[in-house]
């Protein structure tokens, strides 16, 4: 691959897409039914930042209310950050003019993790991937039907299935119809959110290669949230580890596997599956779960459950480390 | 290398043959399972590895005597639990075996525990079933279990509802119920795809340390050849309703005979290596109401013959321990 491949954004092949600055999101929790009154913050997201670039992979890993979702959510529009901004294009998304914002949501476009709650039952599969297209694009129906069918093509299905409706799909199907609306408006980004987690194993390869081809075609940038470290290691330029809200680590992925630091990083890893019954594993068993993102643990979020705890992490807040190039990590250790 | 492993003697504590389990509806006969045999070794642990709609439910459910009949029932076959056939028996002596001698533990424990009991409450209940013993021995029995799977302060959580626990707590209580009544064999199946990694880590060590403690023989269901690496010592791999290869973990690993094995193997991707280009089976499972004479995998297969689409293949040795259904084992 040639790096001056320019990208449906008109922004060359791995330069700086997308930039995520000191995102937050916090959710108030309150008491009281009439008058209600805010007693304390959950912080689902709590200062992140990371860049995406042009035609490149971002993965972002970690346990089940680490705050991924909601990180995919911000970047989708879905939910105002509390503080922070996005950055496409090195224009502000949420406080840049309306322009950017209409040009940043035709831009960025989502595939869900079920395809089963992701598809309007009622609507045919012509009309669903259209959809995007006659609200955003001025086109006529026959370019519309046209586009369609190249969709269909692209992602493995038959110009037949355009009649059906959707419950006449299995399940990797219907995520292939997810991706062809996806595509449809020629998006420079996507969000992934766990796309094959809910397939079958025969079924998920399948779906993993269509995605790797599909970026080499459209040229587009995948943020692709996951908890399957080894999905993460197949799809990934990039990964960012997250834990109750944080980046813990961030580094390219080979990087990331051949040198895992973040003690966080080092457990996710030792607790993965293995591949072959012969593979040896560091045994390192956390002790304990995920503290409320309510009222974390002062200092290192991570101390607690951390193996290599110290007295000061308790205390002390670790500030973003470089140990090698583009591999950062928030540890005291480094 | 293979090292004898000296764990598993040779005392066989449950016994499957030619098990048939079919579903009447109204597309025709679902053969769920269609003739599948296996033995399970005394304190050893078979991994039942397929994808949705291979039948592996089907079998647990089976081995419980759990199909709802109608439309399901037991065609043929004999299920030998510790020298005694449970399919002839009628529901009141099963009700006698089922959690005593033979548990299961199901995928969700969000369902599969009852949201208006206190979950002491729920554990005694099943050695209030299975044991003649006074009020306080179960109360102390049930506490014991709860602290055999590591639930932290156990005695002031027995009073909790399942709701106030997490899931991966929730899972280790469904644990301690299957364990309660000191079951031969325990059924898993799919214990932890609810749960999270490091607390999936946690819990899969836990079974194995209940294990090696009380000699229990476990049947693991499930799609995910990882947990089959980490946890079985046999494997069973389903493919529309039968056994299409089994053998020892590392056979199947090493040397997978049947091309349905190969090509799941090569489909996973790896933690440990870059993958450049995952295999991928095209196409769909079979629909099992209406199956073809010959090999189920015969549409999927990248090595089918002719032989393949008209006669199913017996099942052939490929070495000592190491059986595959395919027409490519000579």
């Amino acid at each position: 691959m040639t790096t001056t491949e320019t990208t449906p954004s008109g922004i060359e092949q791995g330069q700086v897409l997308l930039e995520a600055k000191n995102l937050k999101k916090y959710f108030p929790v309150t008491k009281g039914l009439l008058i209600s009154k805010v007693t304390g913050h959950i912080k689902a997201v709590d200062d992140i930042s990371f860049e995406l670039r042009a035609g490149e992979t971002l993965g972002i890993v970690g346990e089940s209310g680490c705050g991924k979702s909601t990180t995919a959510k911000m970047m989708l529009m879905l939910e105002e950050p509390t503080d922070g901004s996005i950055l496409f294009k090195g224009d502000d998304v949420h406080h840049g003019a309306s322009s950017v914002r209409r040009d940043y949501r035709s831009s960025v476009q989502a595939v869900f993790q079920d395809p089963w709650s992701s598809l309007n039952p009622r609507m045919r599969v012509k009309d669903i991937i259209a959809e995007p297209m006659v609200i955003n694009w001025d086109i006529t129906k026959a370019e519309q039907q046209d586009r369609v069918m190249k969709l269909l093509n692209d992602v493995g299905l038959n110009e037949y299935h355009s009649n059906l409706f959707p419950h006449e799909f299995s399940g990797g199907q219907r995520q292939r119809l997810a991706i062809a609306r996806a595509l449809a408006l020629n998006p420079s980004v996507i969000v992934l959110d766990e796309p094959v987690s809910a397939l079958d194993v025969s079924i998920r390869a399948q779906i993993m290669n269509l995605l790797k081809d599909l970026q080499q075609e459209y040229k587009v940038a995948y943020m692709l949230i996951a908890h399957d470290l080894a999905t993460v290691r197949y799809m990934c330029t990039w990964v960012a580890v997250m834990y109750l809200g944080q980046v813990v680590e961030l580094s390219p992925v080979q990087e990331l596997y051949n040198n895992p630091s973040h003690p966080y990083t080092k457990a996710l890893m030792s607790a993965a599956l293995p591949s072959h019954p012969d593979t040896e594993q560091e045994e390192i068993i956390l002790q304990g779960e995920v503290p409320s993102p309510l009222n974390p643990p002062a200092g290192c979020y991570f101390h607690p459950r951390c193996p290599a705890a110290m007295d000061h992490c308790a205390v002390d807040k670790p500030e973003v480390k470089e140990i090698a190039e583009g591999h950062t990590l928030t540890c005291h250790l480094f | 290398m293979v090292t004898a492993d000296t764990r598993i003697n040779t005392e066989t504590v449950l016994s499957v043959e030619d098990l048939r389990t079919h579903f009447t509806t109204r597309w025709g006969t679902v053969k769920a399972v269609d003739g599948i045999s296996f033995d399970l070794r005394k304190g050893e642990t078979l991994g039942i590895v397929g994808e949705s709609g291979c039948g592996k439910s089907v079998t647990m459910l089976s081995l419980m005597r759990l199909i709802p009949t109608p439309p399901g029932r037991i065609v043929s076959g004999k299920i030998i639990l510790d020298g005694e056939d449970i399919v002839p028996i009628d529901e009141q002596e099963m009700a006698q075996i089922r959690g005593s001698k033979i548990a299961l533990i199901i995928q969700d424990p969000m369902t599969s525990l009852n949201p208006v009991f206190s979950i002491g409450d729920q554990v005694e209940e099943a050695i209030k079933i299975h044991q003649d013993i006074p009020k306080t021995s179960i109360v102390d029995r049930a506490l014991e279990v709860l602290r055999k799977v590591n639930i932290p302060a156990a005695e002031t959580r027995v009073k909790d509802y399942p709701h106030q626990m997490s899931g991966g707590m929730r899972q280790r209580v469904v644990g301690a119920i299957g364990i309660s009544c000191q079951p031969q064999v325990l059924i898993a199946d799919e214990p932890t795809t609810s749960l999270d990694v490091t607390i999936q880590a946690q819990y899969l060590k836990l079974l194995k340390d209940i294990q090696k403690d009380s000699d229990l023989s476990i049947i693991f269901i499930t799609h995910d050849f990882g947990i089959v690496a980490k946890m079985c010592d046999r494997v069973a791999v389903m493919y529309a309703g039968r056994i299409v290869e089994h053998g020892s973990v590392r056979d199947i690993f090493n040397k997978p005979s049947h091309p349905y094995t190969e090509a799941l193997l090569a489909s996973v991707p790896r933690m440990d290596r870059v993958v450049d280009r995952l295999f991928s089976i095209e196409g769909q499972p079979p629909p099992l109401h209406d199956l073809p004479v010959g090999c189920a995998f015969a549409d999927r297969c990248p090595v089918v013959m002719d032989k393949c689409r008209d006669e199913y293949p017996e099942i052939k040795a490929v070495s000592d321990g190491h059986t595959a259904a395919c027409w490519k084992v000579e």
